[in-house]
């Protein structure tokens, strides 16, 4: 196991070195001089420009830009916000806990109804369940996260009153209070963001149970009397379910894009929203970091889903 | 079938509805402002009194023109990708795979913004702003989906390089080129085609997002997620607004990815039970 731990923590190094490379590149490709104002403006004489331009080394070959580029971003230095005048490290430090909870607490609220759904279709396939929850996925993952939040304000908010449509982060009142105002805003991003996950995971579930179920050793287990529960639970879905979870950690670029647009639709203060606010301010260091945070936190729900997945299947860290 | 009939309607009022409905875009009519739907105007009105039926067929033409030119980008991408990295037998099969796979785990939404954010006026001052940004979203959307049709192309190919017609032609002397565009692409293209018909929607739902953040067309070009980002601000009392383009959105999507399940079926054999 602890090799296995190794092999995948170093797979993840090159990838995210990849990941890097090709950000990198798109803002080495990227039009644009960042000395532009310097070099129109006629107050600044020619030798203080290339001073200025040999100190950032605006001119180095693409290789040494590169190489400082990274090494800065693996000590933490990220640069300073134009927009927000903080450091950004410090801007993104405030903002990551709650896309992570919003994201976390989403995914839970999908698996909660993908896993009894997807294992209940397939153990009945083509039954009158099996078609409802079919149609059912399918007009969930075909419902954009935009739209669907509009819906839910208009339900919601609009039309019944019931919950708030902006997130607040000050919210002043005390105790259980203070914990349940913050519930009741986080409901319809978590409820936007879980739905639309769901509807894909029911049916990677029950795909995948569809192929364990037909398995001899299914036959062989309700052959020896055991009853269709304990081979549902204990048998076909442990099985099953190994494929999901990489199924679940490759749904993760998707699920940060649905974070940033439901961030941006109920204003929840997260990275997501903050990438767009910094998109419209022409803030380019917060832009950088903030893709390179996302990049990184796919690669790191990759790896902990090659954890689970050697935890789950032991063949594979012994293989 | 059913959604064959839904897309072939959407994609019919798409392009022939401005004839039958010729009503401009962009006329203002201030006593007319944010209207439900009426005779006069069958999908209501935006805040400056703009008819929003013209608007949604003059955007939707936009936004299915996006989702099937991003296709395409996508598709022949992947397929030379995925050709390439199935009939190589040494390293650039592990290399081609490897690239795959780091950018399937890109952060697409993000990398796509800032593509967007650092390009934007270049290709404008090129291409014009209708131009530059149309291209630039094809180019760039099928440039990030690219990696399920290039793995699907490389596994069909992994088998079908080993049967025996193929052992056959290559007896005959054929060319390899020959070999790959006339006998091995025929018989790999059925799963590419319910793969191309996903990306359709899954760029349309792309391209939605973009412009309903605010960083796609421009707000002269109203496609259906422009639509939607100019009708949040107005829910109360403008619901219709946002309705109308967001069930525009909804009835593509879903009726595109019912009819690449229909094909599905009908190339895949093997249905369970």
């Amino acid at each position: 196991m602890a090799t296995y731990l190794l092999r995948r923590f170093l797979i993840a190094i090159p990838s995210l070195l990849g990941i890097s490379l090709v950000l990198f590149t798109v803002l080495a490709l990227a039009p644009g001089d960042p000395f532009e104002e310097l070099a129109t403006n006629p107050n600044v004489p020619p030798e203080v420009r290339t001073a200025l331009r040999a100190k950032f080394g605006i001119d180095d070959p693409v290789m040494v830009r590169y190489l400082r580029w990274l090494a800065a971003m693996a000590q933490g230095d990220w640069g300073f916000s134009f927009a927000s005048r903080i450091d950004v490290d410090q801007l993104i430090l405030q903002r990551v806990p709650v896309t992570l909870f919003v994201i976390g607490s989403s995914q839970i609220l999908a698996l909660a109804i993908a896993l009894p759904i997807g294992i209940y279709a397939a153990m009945r396939p083509y039954s009158v369940f099996d078609q409802i929850a079919n149609t059912l996925a399918f007009v969930g993952f075909s419902l954009p996260t935009f739209f669907t939040g509009l819906l839910f304000i208009l339900l919601f908010s609009i039309q019944l009153d019931w919950l708030p449509f902006v997130y607040r982060s000050d919210i002043s009142a005390e105790g259980w209070r203070w914990y349940w105002e913050h519930l009741r805003q986080a409901i319809m991003p978590i409820m936007v963001l879980g739905f639309f996950q769901a509807a894909s995971y029911t049916r990677y579930v029950r795909s995948s149970v569809l192929d364990v179920a037909r398995l001899d050793y299914v036959t062989t287990a309700r052959a020896k009397g055991l009853d269709e529960r304990t081979v549902t639970l204990r048998h076909v879905s442990r099985n099953a379910l190994i494929p999901v979870v990489t199924l679940v950690a490759l749904q993760m670029p998707a699920v940060f894009g649905g974070a940033i647009v439901t961030e941006q639709i109920f204003r929840v203060p997260g990275i997501g929203s903050l990438l767009i606010s910094a998109m419209l301010a022409n803030d380019t260091p917060v832009i950088m970091a903030v893709t390179f945070v996302f990049a990184c936190l796919v690669v790191l729900f990759n790896l902990i889903a090659d954890l689970l997945y050697g935890w789950l299947d032991p063949r594979i860290s012994f293989g | 079938m059913a959604s064959t009939g839904v897309l072939a309607i959407l994609v019919a009022g798409v392009l022939v509805g401005p004839l039958l409905w010729p009503v401009p875009i962009d006329e203002i009519d201030f006593s007319a402002r944010l209207a439900t739907p009426s005779a006069d105007h069958p999908f209501g009105t935006d805040d400056l009194g703009q008819d929003l039926l013209a608007r949604m067929m003059y955007g939707g033409r936009i936004s299915l023109a996006v989702g099937f030119a991003a296709m395409l980008v996508a598709t022949v991408v992947g397929t030379v990708i995925g050709a390439i990295a199935g009939m190589s037998r040494r390293y650039l099969d592990p290399v081609l795979m490897w690239v795959t796979d780091l950018f399937l785990s890109l952060p697409q939404l993000p990398l796509l913004l800032l593509v967007i954010y650092l390009f934007r006026d270049e290709l404008k001052a090129v291409f014009g702003v209708e131009g530059g940004v149309f291209i630039m979203i094809v180019v760039v959307i099928g440039g990030l989906r690219w990696m399920p049709v290039a793995r699907l192309v490389r596994a069909q190919f992994l088998s079908l390089r080993e049967k025996e017609f193929v052992e056959a032609v290559r007896a005959m002397g054929a060319s390899r080129w020959r070999l790959v565009v006339r006998h091995i692409l025929p018989n790999a293209i059925g799963p590419v085609i319910v793969a191309g018909t996903i990306e359709v929607s899954a760029a349309i739902i792309a391209e939605s997002t973009l412009s309903f953040l605010g960083l796609g067309f421009p707000p002269d070009i109203p496609t259906w997620g422009r639509l939607l980002f100019d009708a949040k601000d107005h829910l109360d009392v403008a619901p219709h607004w946002a309705l109308f383009p967001g069930a525009a959105i909804f009835l593509t999507v879903l009726s595109i990815n019912f009819i690449g399940d229909g094909l599905r079926d009908a190339f895949d054999p093997r249905r369970v039970m």
